[in-house]
């Protein structure tokens, strides 16, 4: 998919555990990605997925007392996972930034906006206060807020919601970091400041050639922003490839369920096809594959031996499911994203 | 409604269908403004007009979908409709009964009749009470002794199993209370439910089965719903006719298809074309600047037109556009709505038709986003 | 924000003076005996009563006595400025009375506050950075036992060890540092860690508390995010948001002690406005007493006012509403 020199990151078998009094919470298990310049990987999933924990490890963000991570996150020739929590200090927020779900709880409310991204400049950089309040200043109007020298000087609750997480992506930006790490961006916005944000995301990969995670619920941003898509459930990958390949021809009945299940735009339909059940406690996950007990197409394998992440042709992408391939593309056809403009969903 | 120079206002859309025996519910000119006081040490005070002349019905047996973003004053709607507020001015009329001045004990022989579905279901539940005292207090509350069976008959209703009777909503999840929710709403077999955002907190896939069992409800028990979402996917699987409202006022009233296939006022068309769809390849979208006015100092005449698209330099901040019937059962409140749809984003700027008093000027209301 | 203030005062004037007026009424109801009696000498015939008790202003209603109270406040008397009567004990100026308890008082708080302040939210500091440790647990222990023990035990407790045994620090009783500056710390720090300890510990579970909430707030994990080091999340993140109740407690708890450190002030003989007070009621020198409840309750008045100002410039949010 990419050539090496683009490559930025490289996540083999992320795994997650959390110690709790009631057990352990196998929060993400096995999760492997890469990441290159230019890209945009869509992480969906709904909640317990797994899909924050894994981007809140990649950072370093995980409490280390409470939380066993092993794996391997390789970034510019290093695995982020054994450097001291120093080192690792100096790449958050330098070389990868993390933008969050909640732009109204993100900011503290006693600073000054400016301040805080002046701050975030500091935290990587010697030159001194006055060069990070310019700098704040520029990057605020870069990210679209009129009057930046104004503004800089306000406090978060003067800001609407779409204009603070406007600040915090230029709070991410300061030191250009390679890879924009968003969290669930615009799920705490409305749709038409979603679309603006969206766009701005879009803008700030092609500008500045990097790469973005991007993690969210919604099927239809990731449709719309993603290059390639990764699908998780219960801490997996149930599914990952290129986006074009996974609408044309999505082979996991996760994803099928979730496209079945959306309420869509495009047409009102006579009954929405829900997927039955409710997401597994990440305690006790099913044995086997962990979907199958939701899954209508589940067959005997399915409860016992889980069904590793494999493409099941060579010119197919990567996905978990024990059906065989004939079946994947019969149903998954149907589900294609091209044919929920023009006949009722299966 | 008066337009600012107190020209002559034409009647209202909804005024035609007042007074018609198949309406639940009529709401004329209703307005609800909220006193704030300015910062701790300011003396003023200012108003946030959260619902402004707002006229509607709310037909037997259908699903009214009030839509819009936030602080465009939907909750607010809701709430006025329940006499959960008092409005400041105009009319709220229950099976033709006007219920705008009732006193709170006036009223609570119609509580029966409507109900709510909240939108969080984590606090919406009293977390320390039982499912079963929960779905049984509406009993209690309006002092019949709650019957165990009832209620039990309630959550299978619901999809829920009568065993949960002695749980409490911690047990459950997000899906799961929010049937809690609705089994309560039901208890007392109202005619009216209002739900504020009843499926915006859940999963995606756990959406689908809560709007099906509302959608089976209304039919087995003949509800009939004001379904509130920002969520325009979720409003076109459920809603029969649509209200887009924008800074408390209604700009687009309409069957539901009609306002999906060809809606015609710019900020509708806004809201379609920003959400985002599992459809590969390029789409043209209308992307509005800037942000939403404070609804403290809502803009004079159109309230959209400091971010139209569409926007008439000496009409549309000049005239209120009045909420106008412009196809059998399809109304905006536009000067220049649009013909057909989709456009382009240029096609949006020319607005043509015999509305168009003089040359469009767009200095300065547009810019690029 | 001058209008804001103009209106805090305004009303401040009637909550004091309502105050006054509720102590007027409680003199005047108690039925604890004539006051005359005390202070009229051995055996005094009833005709000698009557002239006490008209010399004191007794044989009018309390409204009366109040009334006239409120004018000699305004317009001073014979003893200066604000006018607050002379004692019914031995006729001295109410207002001299005050003036010389007041300073012990008030060296009192201000050192017990300091301690505190330093130590209690130091403690609480630790105990929610190291939390669920051995630090945090043997910090939330001292908190229980602070939060438990009497101060008149702990007082006597501290004297017996540290002056007693030891012979560390002064007795009981107050030097004041004008006469001996080592006097006065030696004769203060005792009953400045016996007032301290209580709050200390209420002040250490309190910002454990406010802290571990606000580092759990979604604009810490931004801080973190962008690279800060731990410290400066804590301190400048995190304190700063969790600080602002304990600035309003802080006001209201030095507002308090004004009248109110009796049990220190008498355990260490310190004759500050707590024990003048508690003297007075006793004696049923009412205007005495009415003179400490005026500086306590303007004290605490005047607390709000400032506490609520500060809490606007601390947060921004409440300025702007």
């Amino acid at each position: 998919m990419t050539q090496d020199s683009r490559l930025l990151l490289d996540v083999r078998d992320l795994t997650v555990r959390f110690p709790t009094s009631d057990g352990v919470v196998q929060a993400v298990s096995n999760v492997s990605f890469t990441l290159s310049r230019g890209e945009t990987l869509g992480v969906v999933g709904e909640s317990g997925s797994g899909k924050s924990v894994s981007n809140l490890a990649i950072m370093g963000l995980l409490n280390r007392n409470r939380a066993n991570i092993a794996g391997e996150v390789e970034f510019n020739g290093r695995d982020l996972l054994t450097l001291p929590p120093n080192e690792l200090r100096h790449i958050r927020g330098k070389d990868i930034a993390m933008v969050f779900q909640d732009p109204f709880a993100c900011l503290h409310p006693m600073y000054r906006v400016g301040d805080q991204i002046a701050e975030a400049v500091l935290a990587h950089s010697n030159e001194g206060k006055d060069h990070a309040r310019k700098r704040a200043v520029e990057m605020l109007g870069h990210v679209g807020i009129p009057n930046a020298k104004a503004r800089a000087r306000d406090y978060p609750h003067q800001y609407s919601g779409g204009m603070r997480q406007r600040a915090m992506i230029a709070m991410a930006l300061v030191h250009n970091p390679s890879i924009l790490i968003a969290d669930e961006p615009t799920t705490a916005l409305d749709v038409t400041v979603q679309a603006q944000i969206l766009e701005l995301i879009e803008e700030v990969k092609r500008e500045f050639d990097i790469g973005v995670i991007l993690v969210t619920h919604d099927l239809g941003v990731v449709a719309e922003t993603a290059n390639s898509v990764m699908v998780m459930y219960a801490g997996r990958v149930m599914e990952y490839g290129p986006a074009a390949q996974i609408f044309a021809q999505p082979q996991h009945p996760y994803a099928w369920g979730l496209l079945d299940s959306m309420p869509t735009i495009e047409r009102r339909l006579s009954s929405l096809v829900p997927i039955e059940g409710s997401p597994p406690s990440l305690l006790n996950p099913p044995t086997g594959c962990p979907f199958h007990p939701r899954c209508v197409y589940q067959f005997a394998p399915c409860a016992t031996e889980r069904p590793p992440l494999v493409a099941p042709v060579p010119e197919a992408h990567p996905d978990a499911c024990h059906l065989p391939w004939e079946k994947k593309v019969e149903l998954g056809a149907k589900r294609a994203v091209a044919a929920i403009v023009g006949e009722d969903a299966a | 409604m008066s337009t600012p120079n107190g020209a002559p206002t034409e009647p209202a859309v909804a005024d035609a269908e007042f007074g018609s025996a198949d309406n639940l519910v009529e709401l004329e000119h209703l307005t609800k403004r909220f006193q704030v006081r300015q910062g701790v040490f300011a003396r003023g005070k200012s108003e946030v007009h959260a619902v402004e002349d707002v006229s509607l019905t709310v037909r037997r047996g259908e699903t009214l979908g009030i839509v819009g973003e936030s602080g465009c004053g939907k909750s607010t709607t809701a709430r006025l409709i329940l006499r959960l507020l008092d409005p400041t001015s105009g009319a709220i009329r229950f099976e033709g009964q006007d219920i705008s001045r009732l006193s709170q004990r006036q009223l609570r022989p119609l509580r029966r009749e409507m109900q709510m579905i909240f939108q969080d279901p984590y606090s919406s539940l009293n977390p320390r009470k039982t499912v079963g005292q929960i779905v049984g207090s509406p009993f209690v509350i309006h002092g019949e002794r709650r019957a165990k069976t009832r209620v039990q008959e309630l959550l299978e209703t619901v999809g829920l199993s009568p065993e949960h009777y002695n749980r409490y909503p911690h047990e459950f999840s997000g899906g799961q209370r929010q049937r809690i929710g609705v089994a309560r709403a039901l208890a007392l077999s109202p005619k009216l439910i209002i739900c504020d955002e009843p499926v915006s907190a859940l999963d995606v896939s756990i959406q689908a089965q809560v709007l099906n069992l509302l959608r089976n409800l209304q039919r087995d028990f003949n509800l009939t719903y004001v379904f509130i979402s920002h969520d325009l996917s979720v409003i076109r699987q459920i809603a029969d006719r649509i209200a887009v409202m924008y800074l408390g006022h209604v700009v687009e009233l309409g069957e539901s298809e009609s306002i999906y296939e060809s809606p015609k006022h710019p900020y509708t068309a806004a809201l379609l074309s920003a959400v985002p769809r599992a459809t590969t390849g390029h789409r043209e979208r209308i992307m509005l600047t800037g942000d939403v006015p404070s609804p403290i100092a809502p803009p004079p005449a159109c309230i959209f037109h400091t971010r139209c698209p569409r926007f008439h330099q000496g009409h549309c901040d000049v005239d209120a556009p009045p909420l106008r019937e412009l196809e059998p059962g399809h109304a905006a409140a536009c000067h220049y709505p649009l013909e057909k749809w989709p456009m382009t984003d240029d096609e949006i700027r020319q607005a043509e038709g015999a509305l168009r008093a003089d040359k469009p000027s767009l200095e300065g209301a547009t810019q690029e986003a | 924000m001058f209008f804001y203030i103009l209106r805090r005062l305004f009303w401040m004037l009637i909550v004091v003076a309502c105050v006054i007026g509720i102590t007027f009424i409680v003199f005047y109801l108690l039925p604890a005996g004539d006051p005359a009696l005390r202070f009229a000498g051995k055996n005094p015939t009833p005709a000698e009563l009557e002239l006490i008790r008209h010399r004191l202003g007794l044989d009018q209603a309390w409204y009366v006595q109040f009334g006239k109270f409120i004018k000699t406040f305004f317009t001073g008397d014979q003893y200066g400025w604000p006018g607050l009567g002379y004692t019914f004990a031995g006729g001295s100026s109410v207002l001299d009375l005050i003036a010389a308890r007041a300073p012990r008082t008030i060296f009192l708080i201000i050192g017990a506050s300091t301690l505190w302040l330093s130590f209690g939210v130091a403690i609480g500091i630790i105990s929610a950075v190291k939390r669920r440790t051995v630090v945090d647990r043997g910090a939330m222990g001292f908190a229980l036992f602070g939060i438990s023990a009497p101060v008149f035990w702990l007082g006597l407790m501290l004297l017996y060890i540290f002056w007693r045994q030891l012979g560390w620090t002064g007795g009981t009783g107050y030097v004041s540092p004008t006469e001996s500056i080592t006097g006065f710390f030696s004769h203060m720090i005792l009953p400045w860690t016996a007032l301290a300890m209580l709050y200390a510990a209420f002040y250490a579970r309190m910002t454990r508390n406010n802290l571990l909430e606000t580092l759990g707030e979604d604009y810490i994990r931004t801080a973190r995010a962008k690279g800060l080091t731990e410290r400066q999340v804590i301190f400048k993140h995190g304190l700063r948001a969790s600080l602002t109740p304990i600035v309003t407690m802080f006001g209201l708890d030095i507002a308090l002690l004004v009248g109110g450190a009796v049990i220190t002030e008498s355990v260490f003989n310190i004759q500050g406005l707590g024990y003048l007070a508690i003297n007075s009621a006793l004696t049923q020198d009412l205007p005495t007493v009415v003179g400490v409840v005026l500086v306590a309750a303007v004290a605490v008045a005047v607390a709000n006012l400032v506490v609520d100002i500060l809490y606007a410039f601390i947060d921004p949010r409440v300025r702007y509403a």
